[in-house]
C-alpha cells in the first residue's frame, strides 16, 4: 500500500520539502518509513535513531508539524489518504535533512551545577526513603529527546532568549536535584531563577504536552520550582513564621558556592533552609519525640476502633 | 587534493560512550589523564539505556546471606563454567562498590523500607540481587555516569576556565582504524558523522567499549550502533577475540510488525497459556517433544490445556519446554516453509483467554504492543521468532587490567566488547555490573599504562593516509553496491545460517557466503557527499560486521558441542572436553581470519571449593576432578 | 553567561510554512477565548448592576456580592457591616472581588489559558508566538504573577465567607437554592485546595516526606485534586455564574425557588 510522504531535505544553506511515495505495511511507525526511504530511494537521507523503542530519545522530529519521536508515531494514527510531512526540529540549527544541532541542550546541561554529595557519607552509607526519591525519579525518566526544548516557544520563537533561558529539560534537572533527599546544595531554585531563566516560562505547558515519557514537567517541576522561589522572595507567612519561631536567630548558613560565572542576588539568601521553614520548624521530625504519649495498654481497643 | 585532518592529543581515548566507556573515562580523568570519549551517537544515547532488569551486585540488602561467593557461583553456573574465573571473581567482589559509587554520583535506585538500595529477583540469581529503578535501570546508569562526567567538567572549568580541558566528549564520531607504532597503540582515526571531516586522536592508551554485534542479525533487539566496531578494531590492531560463537538469543522475539521487530516477548506469555502455531494453524510443539521429556509433557492438546488449571494431574504443555527446544522447534517450522511471511510463527493468547485476563496478567506486554505497534494482543496473535540479544564473546583481555591480549600493547577493552566474563551464557543483570567493574578497571589501567611510558608512540604519516583513503573510498565508488542491500544480505546469512540453532552444513555454507559478501563489500559505494550521510556510514560499518561475523561462524563450526549461547543440532549435548577450550580468533596481515584453540585458565582451588562435587561432575572431565 | 550557545552561522531549517500542523489546533484557544470572554462580560455586568443579588426570604446571597459592604446593601444581606459608600463604581463586595480576580488571574491554569487564547504566546504548541519580543514573567508587570501565594491565602478566607453564606441559607428551610449554593461552595473549595500554591504549602516544599507523614498525606491528597485543577477552574466558573444567575432570577421574581422543606 503506497502512501504519500513529504520530507524536508537540505542543510543550513537551504532546503525544500520533497515528495516520496513509499509502501506502508501494517503496524509500522514513521521511523520505519524513513528507513525504507533510505534503503530504496535516498540512501543519504540523514536521520538520527538508536533503540527504536522509545527509550533513547534520538529520533526526535516534527511530524505534521508536531514534535514527536519517529519510533513512537504509528502510521495507523493517520488516515490512509493523508499526506505525512516530516521536518527537522525547528528550534535548533539544522545539520542535514532531519538531523539538527542539539548542542544547545548539552551546553545548558553542562552549566547546571551537578549533584553535590553529602559530606561525611561514604559510598554504601546512603539511606533514602522510597517516598523521598520518587519525585526526583520521575524526572530521571527523561530520555533527553529534547522535544520539550524544541517546543518551548521561549526559544523556538525567540532565538535571542537562548542565552538567558535553559529550557524545560534544565528545569526538571534543577527540580530533581532540589528534591533529591541527599543533595548538599540548597541554592538550586535561586540558580534556576537567576541563571536558567525560570521566569521566562509562562507555563503554557507545551513541554508537558510533547513529553514522550509523560513527565509532568510543568506541574511537578517548573511550578514547584517557581513556588520554591516564591517561598524565599515573596511569601508573607513564611517571613512571619521566621519571626515567630525565631528561625532568624539560627546561624545563617553560608551561601552555597555558585559556579564561577554565576552571580547570586543577596535577597535570595534570606532563608536558612531549602524550601523555607515549615510552620512546625524544618528541624522538627514526626512523630514528635519529646512528647510523651499516653499509649493504650496492649490488647485494649484503640480509640479509633 | 590534500585532506584536512583534525588532530588531537590525549592520554587516554575511550571509544564508546555506553556504561563501560563512561566509567572508564571517569576513572582515567580521576587519575589525572587528559581523556577523550568517542560516542557514535549523541552523548547519553548508548545502547545501555535498553537494559531494563537491573544491575546485579551482592550487596545483601534484600537477603543478608547473599555475598560475592554466591554471586560468583551463580555467574559460573550461568556461563556453564566456561567463564574466565578471575573475571567472574572480580566482578562478584567489586560490583557492590561500583553500585554504591553511583549513588555518590547522584543515582536514585528504588529503596528498601530501611532506606537501602532495593534488590529484585532475577533468573539464575540465588537471592534477590538486582539493584534497579523500575524497568529503566540502564537509563539511570547512563544518565548518572553522563552527569558525573559533566560534574568533572565543571570542576575543570572552575580550575582552568575550560570545560573540556581534561575530558572531552566527541559525540557522533566514528573510529574506523587504530594506528600503531610498532606493537604499541598510537592513535585512533575516524570521522565526524555530522560533517564527514576526518579526525586523528593521538593517545598512548585506548579503551574499547563499543558494545556488541547484534546488527549483523536480521532479528535483533540491538540498535544500529552494534556493528562490532570494537571487535574489528581490536582484531586489525593485532588483538584476539574469544568465545565469539556464544550469542544470547531469545526464542520469542517479535518479528512482525516491523516497528517492534526484535523486541522480547517475555516467557510468561507462554506460561500463562500462550500457544505456538504455524501458518497451518497447527500447534506444532507437540511434534518436538524430545524423548527425555516425554514423561513430563502432554501428548494431546486436551491434556495440555487442562494443565493450566490442574497442574497436579496433567502434564505440562510442550510450549513450556526449555528455551533452546522451543527455539529449535520454531526454527524447524520456519525452515520447513510453515512459518509466517516474515519468518516467524504465531504466538497466540487472544483465542486462549478473555481480554480482561490478558490485560490483568500481562499488563506490560499488552501496553508495549499497544503503544509501540498498535497490536492488540487480546485480539490477534503475535508473530515471533528468535531474536539476537547479546554477544558473550569479545576481545580477549587480562582479567585484572582489562588489557587486550595478542600482540598489541596499550589497548584495553571493557563491557560487551570484551569476552570471557560471561562464559557461554550471561545472567540477566550481570551486564550492567560488568560495565561498571571492568569499565573502572580499564580506565585505571589504561591511565597507569600511559603513565608508565617514557615517550609517546608516534603515528606514521603513511598510516594516516592509508586510513583516510580507506574511509573515503566508498564515496569515490558512486556506482558501487548499495550498502543497505549488502547489510540485508549479511543479516540474512547470519540470521538463517548462524542463528540460534546451528548445523555443520549450514555453517560451512555461511562461511562461503560470507566470503562472497567480503568481495562485494570491498566494492560498496555511497552517494550524497560527506555531511551526515548514513549510507556512507553504513558502508564503513559493513567491513567490521563482516569480519566479526566470520569469527562467529568459524568458531561456531569449530565447537562441536552445545553449551549456553551456542547450540549445535548435530552435537546437542555439553562436552566436558570442550569446556577446557577457548576458541581464539585473530587476523593475519592479509586480513584472513584465523582460529586456534587455547586452554581455559584453571580455577583456583579455593574457588573450586565453593561448588559441590556433584555439580562439578556435570561440567568437568574426570582428570580435572581427580 | 558568556557561552556561545550555537555555532556562529548555524541556521535553522528553512521551512516556509509557519506551522505544519494539520489538526484543528486553533479550536482549543478559540473555545477558551469565547468561554472566558463570555464569563468576564457576564460578571462585569452583574457586579455593576447593584441589584437582584439577595433573596431575603431564604438568605440567598450571590457570591458576586459576598460579603456585601456598601450602604446600598439591602436589609439582611450585609453580615459584616457597611463601611463603604454607595458609589456606582464600587461593587458591593469591593473587599473580596479584587482578591478573587487576582487569585484567578495569577492561577497557574488560567495563566496558561489566557497566555494561549488571548495573548497568543503561543496560541498552540509548535505554532509561532504572535509577538516579536518575549521576556515572560521576568519583569514588570508579569513578575507580579508571583503574588499567587498571597491571593491563595485571601481566597481561602473568602471561601470561608462563602461557606458561611451557604450555611446561613439553611436557616429558613431547604430549597433548590440551597443545593446550588452548597454545590458552588464545595466546588470553590475543591478549586482553591487544588491550587498549585496550596500543594506546595501542604508538603511540596519539603525535602523529606518521610519525616513529615501527616503533611505527606495532605500533599498526596492535594496532588490528586491538583491533577484536576483545570477542570475545577472551569467548573467553578460555571457554578459561580449559575449560582449568581439563580439568585438573580429569584430576586427579580422571574420564578420562585423550588422548596423541598420550608
Amino acid at each position: 500500500m503506497s502512501r504519500h510522504f513529504r520530507v524536508w531535505r537540505g542543510d543550513s544553506s537551504g532546503g525544500e520539502i520533497r515528495d516520496y511515495d513509499v509502501d506502508v505495511n501494517d503496524g509500522e511507525v514513521v521511523l520505519d518509513i524513513i528507513h525504507r526511504i533510505q534503503a530504496t530511494q535516498a540512501p543519504d537521507l540523514a536521520c538520527r535513531w538508536n533503540c527504536k523503542a522509545g527509550k533513547c530519545g534520538s529520533c526526535s522530529m516534527e511530524i505534521n508539524g508536531k514534535p514527536r519521536l519517529g519510533c513512537m508515531t504509528r502510521m495507523s494514527t493517520f488516515e490512509e489518504s493523508e499526506t505525512v510531512t516530516i521536518t527537522p526540529l525547528r528550534a535548533f540549527p539544522v545539520i542535514r535533512d532531519l538531523v539538527t544541532d542539539v548542542s544547545f541542550n548539552y551546553t545548558k546541561a553542562r552549566e547546571t551545577p551537578a549533584f553535590s554529595p553529602p559530606e561525611g557519607l561514604a559510598p554504601g552509607e546512603y539511606r533514602m526513603q522510597q517516598i523521598d526519591v520518587e519525585r526526583s525519579q520521575e524526572f530521571r525518566k527523561c530520555i533527553e529527546c529534547f522535544l520539550c526544548q524544541n517546543t518551548c516557544h521561549v526559544v523556538r520563537d525567540h532565538e535571542e532568549n537562548k542565552e538567558a533561558f535553559s529550557g524545560p529539560r534544565s528545569f526538571i534537572r534543577a527540580a530533581e536535584l532540589d528534591m533529591h533527599p541527599l543533595d548538599a546544595r540548597s541554592d538550586r531554585k535561586e540558580y534556576a531563577q537567576a541563571n536558567q531563566g525560570l521566569g521566562y516560562c509562562n507555563i503554557t505547558k507545551c513541554c508537558s504536552e510533547v513529553c514522550p515519557e509523560h513527565i509532568k514537567i510543568t506541574d511537578n517541576a517548573i511550578i514547584p520550582l517557581k513556588e520554591r522561589v516564591v517561598d524565599r522572595r515573596y511569601d508573607p507567612l513564611v517571613w512571619l513564621g521566621r519571626k515567630i519561631f525565631r528561625r532568624d536567630q539560627l546561624a545563617e548558613a553560608p551561601p552555597a558556592g555558585v559556579a564561577p560565572d554565576a552571580h547570586l542576588d543577596v535577597g535570595e539568601m534570606l532563608s536558612t533552609q531549602s524550601g523555607g521553614p515549615s510552620p512546625f520548624g524544618d528541624d522538627q521530625t514526626f512523630p514528635l519525640t519529646d512528647i510523651t504519649y499516653q499509649h493504650p495498654a496492649p490488647g485494649s481497643p484503640s480509640r479509633e476502633g | 587534493m590534500k585532506e584536512r585532518i583534525e588532530r588531537h592529543l590525549y592520554d587516554v581515548v575511550v571509544i564508546g560512550a555506553g556504561g563501560a566507556g563512561l566509567r572508564a573515562a571517569i576513572e582515567a580523568r580521576l587519575a589525572g589523564k587528559r581523556t577523550a570519549i568517542i560516542s557514535k551517537s549523541l552523548f547519553g544515547k548508548a545502547h545501555t539505556v535498553m537494559a531494563e532488569g537491573g544491575a546485579a551486585a551482592a550487596m545483601g540488602n534484600a537477603n543478608s546471606r547473599d555475598n560475592w561467593m554466591v554471586h560468583f557461583r551463580d555467574t559460573m553456573r550461568g556461563g556453564k563454567f566456561l567463564n574466565n574465573y578471575r573475571m567472574a571473581e572480580l566482578h562478584a567482589k567489586e560490583a557492590p562498590e561500583r553500585i554504591w559509587e553511583l549513588e555518590t554520583y547522584g543515582a536514585l535506585f528504588d529503596r528498601t523500607p530501611d532506606g537501602k538500595i532495593s534488590q529484585r529477583n532475577f533468573g539464575g540469581h540465588e537471592y534477590p540481587r538486582l539493584a534497579h529503578v523500575g524497568d529503566r535501570t540502564g537509563l539511570e546508569l547512563i544518565r548518572t555516569l553522563q552527569q558525573k562526567i559533566v560534574s568533572l567538567q565543571q570542576e575543570d572549568f572552575a580550575e582552568t576556565g575550560n570545560y573540556e580541558s581534561r575530558i572531552r566528549v566527541f559525540s557522533e564520531t566514528t573510529i574506523t582504524e587504530l594506528l600503531l607504532d610498532g606493537d604499541r597503540v598510537a592513535a585512533a582515526f575516524g570521522y565526524y558523522r555530522e560533517s564527514g571531516e576526518l579526525i586523528l586522536l593521538e593517545a598512548p592508551a585506548i579503551v574499547l567499549a563499543t558494545g556488541g554485534v547484534g546488527r549483523s542479525y536480521k532479528v535483533t533487539s540491538n540498535s544500529w550502533e552494534y556493528t562490532g566496531d570494537g571487535h574489528a578494531l581490536a582484531l586489525r590492531a593485532g588483538a584476539t577475540l574469544i568465545n565469539m560463537e556464544f550469542l544470547q538469543f531469545h526464542p520469542t522475539g517479535m518479528v512482525w510488525p516491523p516497528s517492534v521487530k526484535g523486541i522480547l516477548v517475555t516467557e510468561s506469555v507462554r506460561g500463562d497459556g500462550g500457544v505456538l502455531r504455524n501458518s497451518d494453524q497447527k500447534r506444532f510443539m507437540f511434534d518436538y517433544v524430545p524423548d527425555v521429556f516425554r514423561k513430563q509433557y502432554a501428548d494431546t492438546e486436551e491434556e495440555a490445556d487442562r494443565w493450566y488449571t490442574d497442574p497436579d494431574n496433567n502434564r505440562r504443555p510442550p510450549e513450556l519446554l526449555p528455551r533452546d527446544e522451543v527455539a529449535r522447534a520454531i526454527n524447524s517450522e520456519v525452515k520447513a516453509g510453515r512459518g509466517t511471511k516474515s519468518g516467524g510463527v504465531f504466538l497466540d493468547v487472544s483465542t486462549r483467554m478473555p481480554a480482561e485476563t490478558i490485560t490483568r496478567r500481562l499488563p506490560s506486554m499488552y501496553h508495549q504492543f499497544k503503544e509501540l505497534a498498535d497490536v492488540d494482543i487480546t485480539k490477534e496473535p503475535m508473530e515471533v521468532g528468535p531474536t539476537c540479544h547479546y554477544v558473550m564473546g569479545g576481545v580477549e583481555v587480562d582479567p585484572d587490567t582489562a588489557a587486550a591480549a595478542g600482540v598489541v600493547r596499550g589497548l584495553f577493552a571493557a563491557g560487551e566488547v570484551s569476552g570471557g566474563m560471561h562464559g557461554s551464557n550471561r545472567l540477566g543483570g550481570n551486564s550492567l555490573s560488568d560495565l561498571l567493574v571492568f569499565g573502572k578497571r580499564a580506565g585505571e589501567h589504561a591511565s597507569a599504562y600511559a603513565e608508565s611510558l617514557d615517550k609517546r608512540p608516534k603515528v606514521r604519516t603513511a598510516d594516516v593516509e592509508a586510513a583516510a583513503g580507506a574511509a573515503l573510498a566508498p564515496l569515490h565508488r558512486e556506482s558501487g553496491e548499495n550498502p543497505y542491500t549488502l547489510q540485508q544480505d549479511l543479516q540474512a546469512v547470519m540470521g538463517d545460517l548462524v542463528g540460534i540453532i546451528r548445523r555443520e552444513g549450514e555453517l560451512t555454507d555461511a562461511l562461503k557466503r560470507l566470503h562472497e559478501l567480503k568481495l562485494r563489500v570491498a566494492n560498496v559505494g555511497a552517494t550524497g557527499g560527506r555531511r551526515y550521510n548514513p549510507g556512507w556510514h553504513l558502508a564503513l560499518d559493513l567491513r567490521n560486521m563482516l569480519v566479526v561475523s566470520e569469527c562467529t561462524a568459524k568458531a561456531a563450526l569449530e565447537r562441536e558441542e552445545s553449551r549456553g549461547g551456542h547450540t549445535r543440532e548435530d552435537f546437542p549435548t555439553m562436552n566436558p572436553q570442550w569446556r577446557k577450550v577457548n576458541l581464539v580468533c585473530s587476523l593475519d596481515d592479509m586480513g584472513e581470519v584465523h582460529l586456534e584453540r587455547k586452554p581455559l585458565p584453571a580455577m583456583r582451588p579455593e574457588l573450586l571449593e565453593l561448588f559441590e562435587y556433584g555439580e562439578l561432575t556435570k561440567y568437568m572431565t574426570d582428570e580435572e576432578l581427580s | 553567561m558568556t557561552t556561545t550557545v550555537s555555532r556562529p552561522g548555524a541556521k535553522r531549517a528553512a521551512i516556509a510554512a509557519r506551522t505544519l500542523r494539520t489538526d484543528r489546533w486553533w479550536l482549543a484557544p478559540l473555545i477558551t477565548f469565547a468561554g472566558l470572554s463570555a464569563w468576564v462580560l457576564y460578571a462585569t455586568v452583574r457586579v455593576f448592576m447593584h441589584k437582584w443579588y439577595y433573596v431575603p426570604d431564604y438568605h440567598y446571597l450571590t457570591p458576586f456580592y459576598s460579603p456585601c459592604l456598601t450602604d446600598r446593601c439591602i436589609e439582611g444581606s450585609a453580615e459584616f457591616g457597611t463601611p463603604l459608600p454607595s458609589f456606582w463604581l464600587i461593587p458591593e463586595a469591593a473587599f473580596t472581588l479584587p482578591f478573587l480576580l487576582l487569585f484567578r488571574l495569577t492561577c497557574y491554569y488560567y495563566r496558561k489559558a489566557y497566555y494561549r487564547a488571548f495573548w497568543l504566546s503561543p496560541p498552540a504548541c509548535a505554532v509561532p508566538d504572535a509577538h516579536a519580543k518575549y521576556t515572560g514573567e521576568t519583569r514588570f508587570p508579569l513578575v507580579f504573577q508571583n503574588l499567587h501565594r498571597y491571593a491563595f491565602y485571601a481566597a481561602t478566607i473568602i471561601s470561608v465567607i462563602n461557606t458561611w453564606d451557604a450555611i446561613r441559607s439553611f436557616g429558613t428551610g431547604f430549597g433548590l437554592g440551597n443545593v446550588i449554593l452548597s454545590a458552588n461552595v464545595v466546588m470553590l473549595w475543591a478549586y482553591t485546595l487544588s491550587c498549585h500554591s496550596c500543594r506546595h504549602i501542604a508538603g511540596g516544599r519539603l525535602k523529606h516526606f518521610s519525616k513529615h507523614p501527616v503533611r505527606y498525606r495532605f500533599w498526596t491528597f492535594v496532588s490528586k485534586l491538583n491533577a484536576r485543577h483545570m477542570l475545577l477552574a472551569w467548573v467553578t466558573l460555571g457554578t459561580l455564574a449559575l449560582t449568581d444567575f439563580y439568585v438573580m432570577a429569584l430576586a427579580a421574581g422571574w420564578w420562585p425557588d423550588l422548596r423541598f422543606i420550608s
